[in-house]
């Protein structure tokens, strides 16, 4: 089977931080993967890589077979990246954008403009054409910007956060596109910290941090590991927490995700309706329950579950 | 999919079958669809020629008036020696700009796209540069207006006039190769500017630009005589004036070209690499 991307061993450090510290990947081709991970776990670091825009230290990358090092010029005809931050030019209007990667790629003038007009459409951008990006909102930004990656489609597609910061509606729209994408035959490899973006989107993912995958696979065999579902639950009293831990380890069998919030109490479930069983213990033991609310496991449940150590550790340098 | 959130999420697949990807343009035309770039950024923030049309008049308002009468005798009489300079002085300062546009590329994450694509590597730095070579043209322009205007009268005539414009934009576009290694340098525009300033400072005050070399203390003229911006001001003069034209404009092409060779090969090293 032909991998779209491939690496082996990826090590990159900036000074003394070691963004990268053993990344592998297999990505099959024709595939949504999605790189799970905190800030500053090495997602964007992957991805800079793969799109010819850093040098690993150490370890080898391949897109489409292509080394990414000694081959970057093919690398780079086959590839399109959207960037964190939005990679078009504020000072220009959103035609003038899609005409200038157009004319970089080495469309004529009339093709160029042609490209533009057609990808304004469907992107739902005509109306804002000719505004300059900088009045465009978050959810149109990203729009154009990801137009800008299908100026020449790609056979890899690489999208960095394309919804943090983005209202749901936005967020939807991007969704959309990004499996309308991958509906046409194109590689997506996203980044994201949210569990349910990733869950939506990506057949397979791998959970990074600290520089390495630390769990890879389909969204399926990650819940199986870390819970389908969570239960949610704040305590009226927080001298009953140690009560509550202990009767819904044994409703559960296990289960309880430990955290630091003296009146929370998160569990994983292996199916929703556990929590009807878990309320009735809970009530009949006279324990106060103040909310509860089930729900997928976030980011940082799915750390807890992994790793034992919370998602949320500081960043010290931009680089993630 | 059956409800679209998008307005016409259905052409996406049109995007797709329509598509042919063409083959990388030349470096050439990579380097004019840059400049076309920068020229649309002036169009549609004309602020941006704010520093090079006003900043000029005011220089050389300011400097043929206060300084005119004690050093010339006269304001007329003192714009004919100063006017060159003070076109050489506006040009060398507005070099700055491009150090600074190029590090807001940068930082924006707009370069990144650019280095993803599959055009000449150079294009975007050489594309800008362009553009910054229509604004010193600007400037240029709006000095030799006031200039004019004030009663300064080129004796070399149209000529040399254009001649020695064309040696300041030269030396400008070295010079510039500088600024946009400062501009990968640092973090932020501001930082590009003062970073710049510590040497554009002594660079254009310590020359003859404003006084003659001979009225300064001897040693003091060991040094600015060796100043390129002190050779940049007498051929600009000398051309100007129709007079002829000594080893100066020899040195300007010579400095600009050790910059050049210098400087663009770390530039590009620098581009290419990580950031």
């Amino acid at each position: 089977m032909l991998h779209a991307i491939e690496t082996t061993g990826l090590i990159k450090s900036f000074g003394a931080t070691r963004a990268l510290d053993g990344v592998n990947l297999r990505i099959r081709q024709g595939s949504v993967y999605g790189l799970l991970g905190p800030n500053g776990a090495g997602k964007t670091t992957t991805i800079r890589i793969l799109a010819t825009l850093l040098k690993p230290d150490a370890g080898s990358a391949t897109v489409l077979g292509h080394d990414v090092g000694r081959n970057a010029r093919t690398v780079r005809e086959k590839v399109s990246l959207t960037g964190q931050y939005a990679s078009v030019d504020e000072d220009l209007t959103g035609t003038e954008n899609l005409v200038l990667v157009g004319r970089l790629l080495g469309f004529s003038w009339r093709d160029a403009r042609r490209r533009a007009s057609e990808l304004l459409d469907a992107f739902g951008l005509t109306e804002a054409a000719g505004r300059l990006v900088q009045t465009y909102s978050g959810g149109m930004r990203r729009r154009i910007d990801i137009a800008a990656s299908l100026v020449a489609i790609p056979e890899v597609l690489f999208l960095d956060e394309p919804t943090t910061g983005l209202d749901p509606r936005s967020r939807n729209q991007v969704w959309e596109l990004v499996r309308r994408i991958a509906a046409e035959g194109t590689t997506v490899l996203l980044t994201t910290q949210y569990m349910d973006e990733a869950d939506r989107l990506a057949e397979r993912l791998a959970v990074i941090d600290h520089g390495r995958v630390i769990a890879e696979g389909t969204s399926r065999e990650l819940k199986a590991m870390v819970g389908a579902s969570a239960l949610h639950l704040r305590l009226g009293r927080a001298d009953q927490r140690e009560r509550a831990q202990v009767l819904i380890a044994r409703v559960l069998g296990d289960g309880v995700i430990p955290g630091t919030d003296p009146t929370a109490v998160t569990a994983r479930l292996a199916n929703p309706s556990q929590a009807a069983a878990v309320l009735t213990a809970l009530s009949q033991d006279s324990v106060d329950v103040a909310e509860f609310s089930v729900g997928n496991p976030t980011l940082d449940e799915v750390f807890f579950a992994l790793t034992g150590h919370s998602a949320e550790h500081p960043v010290e340098n931009g680089q993630s | 999919m059956t409800t679209s959130v998008l307005p016409n999420g259905e052409r996406i697949h049109e995007l797709f079958a329509m598509h042919r990807r063409p083959n990388p343009p030349s470096a050439l035309s990579a380097v004019g669809t840059l400049a076309w770039r920068a020229m649309l950024k002036i169009k549609h923030v004309p602020f941006q020629l704010f520093d090079v049309t006003v900043m000029p008049i005011m220089f050389t308002l300011l400097f043929t008036y206060i300084f005119g009468g004690a050093l010339e005798g006269s304001p007329r009489q003192y714009i004919q020696y100063l006017l060159p300079g003070i076109l050489v002085q506006t040009v060398v300062f507005i070099t700055v700009y491009t150090g600074m546009g190029l590090n807001t590329d940068i930082h924006k994450g707009l370069f990144d796209r650019f280095r993803s694509l599959p055009m000449w590597q150079p294009a975007p730095l050489l594309g800008a540069l362009a553009g910054d070579l229509f604004r010193y043209s600007v400037a240029s322009a709006m000095i030799l207006v006031i200039g004019l205007i004030l009663g300064f009268r080129p004796q070399g005539g149209i000529v040399g006039v254009l001649l020695a414009v064309a040696l300041v934009l030269v030396f400008s576009f070295a010079l510039s190769w500088l600024w946009i290694i400062v501009g990968m340098l640092v973090r932020t525009p501001e930082s590009v500017m003062t970073t710049s300033f510590i040497f554009l400072m002594p660079l254009t005050f310590a020359s003859d630009i404003f006084v003659r070399l001979d009225t300064m203390p001897r040693w003091l003229q060991e040094v600015v005589g060796r100043n390129p911006v002190t050779h940049l001001a007498n051929a600009s003069r000398d051309l100007m004036h129709g007079e002829p034209v000594g080893n100066d404009v020899l040195w300007v092409l010579l400095a600009s070209a050790v910059i050049v060779l210098v400087a663009s090969p770390i530039a590009m090293r620098m581009y290419r690499k990580e950031r």
